[in-house]
């Protein structure tokens, strides 16, 4: 036995090894490091007038940023309201007609590369088909780019969570008499209902920090408004101008911000994986 | 599915007895195909906005284009005053910053994929799969604020050191010297590896995962170390798919907008080192475009963000193709 060969060997395995684990406590060090820095500067300036007061003037004490909170909230409702049936209706052709299909594997493939596509790219385009004709920045126009980063993902998750459906559901529902569409919204919609919800979740995550889309779209207002053909306030955006602001207020305001838009999706993704367990138990 | 519709429409022709046959056939036989055209119609329409997407920003960058023609692609000026544009400044910058945040995401994602997938024992692989997929979840602005206002001055406290070793490099030392800013070329690439260590880890980890036990068993039987194993059994089975996951990685690193704003420094000219302040196509397109005030500025722009989009998609659609090999090679193995 080549005693040197084999320490060789397991000297290589070991160094090896130990890098892998250096690697993944690297990986959690700045994910610790990121968490703590936004719990750090946030939380300290948290306040209730942060929910109950509109944005500062430059360099003015105090205010809040309720305009940008109901501002964010209304896009991120206007993308849920037009994403969802637009990505689960796809999402059923995928998932139902389209499953061995060369149609189906190419429209797959397209909303794979939109899944992923850079989303300024995506806000250039609400730019070009919404803000350009319209002649002025409005909300409308940022909705229209947050629903076309959330279609892909809920068309994914249909897709894929209509494919998990056993066949055998469908067959029981046919041998009963009822119609192919019956079929789907009675009983393949109903069965992969809660793994849809959990894209629609995760996606909501996913657009409720995206600023680049939203920066020549919504725009910013300074004031409340409610009026979706014009510049809106809105988290990410207000987040972006007061970080790089030279006012310690709005630095202050803007790690408020980042703040409570964290803990917004670090909930939704927690309730998705709560959901997904809950799913994975039934069966 | 063919087969299922088929029983559908049989199904719903052969009535319950005693009712109006033709009157029930025909609603349901319709509402399936006005159904079924309804969602093929929308995945149609979602599959066709990529076209969508690249015909209107040809349209909108087309007067850059004209006015400049291919010198657009190969000029460095960029002179809104005198409106003179041109793209190498910001699609070296792309790249540069993207091939950094290559160099360091690629080996820590194999480091954390191996860790998972072979090394960690099962009560600890949930929790650390989490942790890292929590890289994922944190928007890119707050990957900003946090690289401007602590990562940028923990860097620079960092750089001199760099500026002694790896600058004395003869020839290579170019690119590592500078005044200690924090901020730059090197600073982005290195918050863009951090964002996109999940996504190229996560698929590592997955394929890895799906390497028939059966080859690694054989492997391990034959007295090989785990790193043997993963080296020369698990990796060049998962090539094609850890390549793919690699460029899937580099389309995200491309595109990333508002960390490498915050952190890149923007200035507008290309420069040999790496500690300096550079910019790339998307952040001037963050940066600029509410303040382009004039239609070639503008159009210019746009047309930045053509270029991006155009290079996204071919990293993207070789990431597809190269991911779906292994799918293929996985099910050819199992059967």
């Amino acid at each position: 036995m080549n005693t040197l060969l084999y320490r060789r060997r397991r000297l290589v395995n070991w160094v090896n090894m130990s890098i892998a684990v250096l690697m993944t406590v690297f990986g959690i060090f700045w994910v610790v490091w990121i968490l703590w820095t936004t719990l750090r500067y946030g939380l300290p300036a948290m306040n209730w007038a942060l929910f109950t007061q509109d944005t500062p003037a430059p360099g003015a004490d105090g205010g809040g940023l309720r305009n940008a909170f109901v501002g964010s909230l209304l896009l991120l409702g206007m993308a849920v309201l037009i994403g969802t049936p637009v990505g689960v209706l796809a999402g059923t052709w995928l998932g139902e007609f389209a499953v061995k299909h060369r149609l189906g594997a190419i429209v797959r493939f397209l909303n794979d590369i939109l899944l992923s596509a850079p989303s300024i790219v995506i806000g250039l385009f609400a730019y070009a088909i919404v803000v350009d004709p319209m002649g002025h920045f409005s909300a409308f126009s940022g909705g229209v780019a947050l629903t076309l980063i959330l279609i892909p993902v809920v068309v994914r998750t249909t897709d894929e969570m209509l494919r998990l459906v056993p066949g055998s559901l469908r067959e029981a529902a046919i041998a009963l008499g009822a119609p192919y569409w019956k079929v789907i919204t009675h009983i393949t919609w109903r069965a992969a209902s809660t793994g849809i919800l959990t894209g629609i979740i995760l996606g909501v995550a996913r657009i409720s920090g995206e600023t680049a889309p939203l920066l020549f779209t919504a725009l910013n207002n300074q004031y409340f408004s409610l009026d979706v053909n014009h510049a809106m306030a809105n988290l990410p955006v207000v987040i972006f101008n007061f970080a790089m602001s030279p006012y310690a207020n709005w630095q202050q305001m803007a790690w408020a911000g980042a703040f409570v838009a964290m803990v917004f999706i670090l909930l939704l993704s927690a309730g998705s994986r709560w959901l997904l367990r809950q799913r994975g138990q039934k069966h | 599915m063919n087969g299922s519709e088929a029983l559908a429409a049989e199904a719903s022709a052969a009535d319950i007895p005693g009712q109006a046959k033709s009157a029930r056939k025909a609603p349901s036989v319709l509402a399936d195909f006005l159904f079924r055209k309804t969602t093929g119609v929308v995945a149609f329409l979602v599959a066709i906005s990529l076209v969508a997407i690249m015909i209107s920003l040809v349209d909108e960058g087309s007067k850059a284009l004209h006015t400049f023609g291919w010198r657009f692609l190969v000029t460095s000026t960029w002179d809104p005053v005198n409106n003179q544009f041109g793209a190498l400044v910001f699609i070296g910058g792309t790249l540069i910053s993207s091939v950094i945040a290559m160099v360091i995401a690629v080996p820590v994602s194999f480091g954390i994929a191996l860790f998972i997938s072979e090394l960690s024992p099962n009560w600890l692989r949930g929790p650390v799969s989490a942790a890292i997929e929590l890289l994922a979840a944190i928007p890119s602005i707050i990957y900003g604020m946090w690289g401007l206002l602590v990562f940028a001055p923990w860097f620079a406290a960092f750089e001199p050191w760099i500026n002694d070793h790896l600058g004395a490099i003869p020839g290579l030392g170019l690119l590592f010297q500078g005044p200690p800013m924090g901020i730059g070329m090197l600073a982005a690439g290195i918050v863009l590896a951090i964002m996109i260590i999940p996504f190229i880890s996560s698929i590592m980890r997955d394929v890895f995962m799906v390497t028939p036990p059966a080859l690694k068993e054989s492997a391990y039987a034959l007295g090989a170390t785990t790193w043997e194993v993963a080296r020369y059994v698990v990796l060049p089975f998962t090539r094609t798919a850890v390549t793919g996951g690699i460029f899937l990685g580099l389309g995200r690193a491309l595109g990333e907008t508002m960390a490498v704003t915050f952190i890149i420094g923007n200035a507008n000219r290309l420069q040999a080192s790496l500690l300096m302040p550079g910019s790339s196509i998307a952040s001037v397109i963050a940066n600029e475009f509410t303040e382009a005030t004039t239609e070639l500025y503008r159009s210019s722009l746009l047309a930045l963000g053509l270029i991006l989009f155009v290079i996204t998609f071919i990293v993207l659609v070789l990431a597809k193709l190269l991911l779906m090999r292994l799918e293929s090679a996985a099910q050819g193995a199992r059967s």
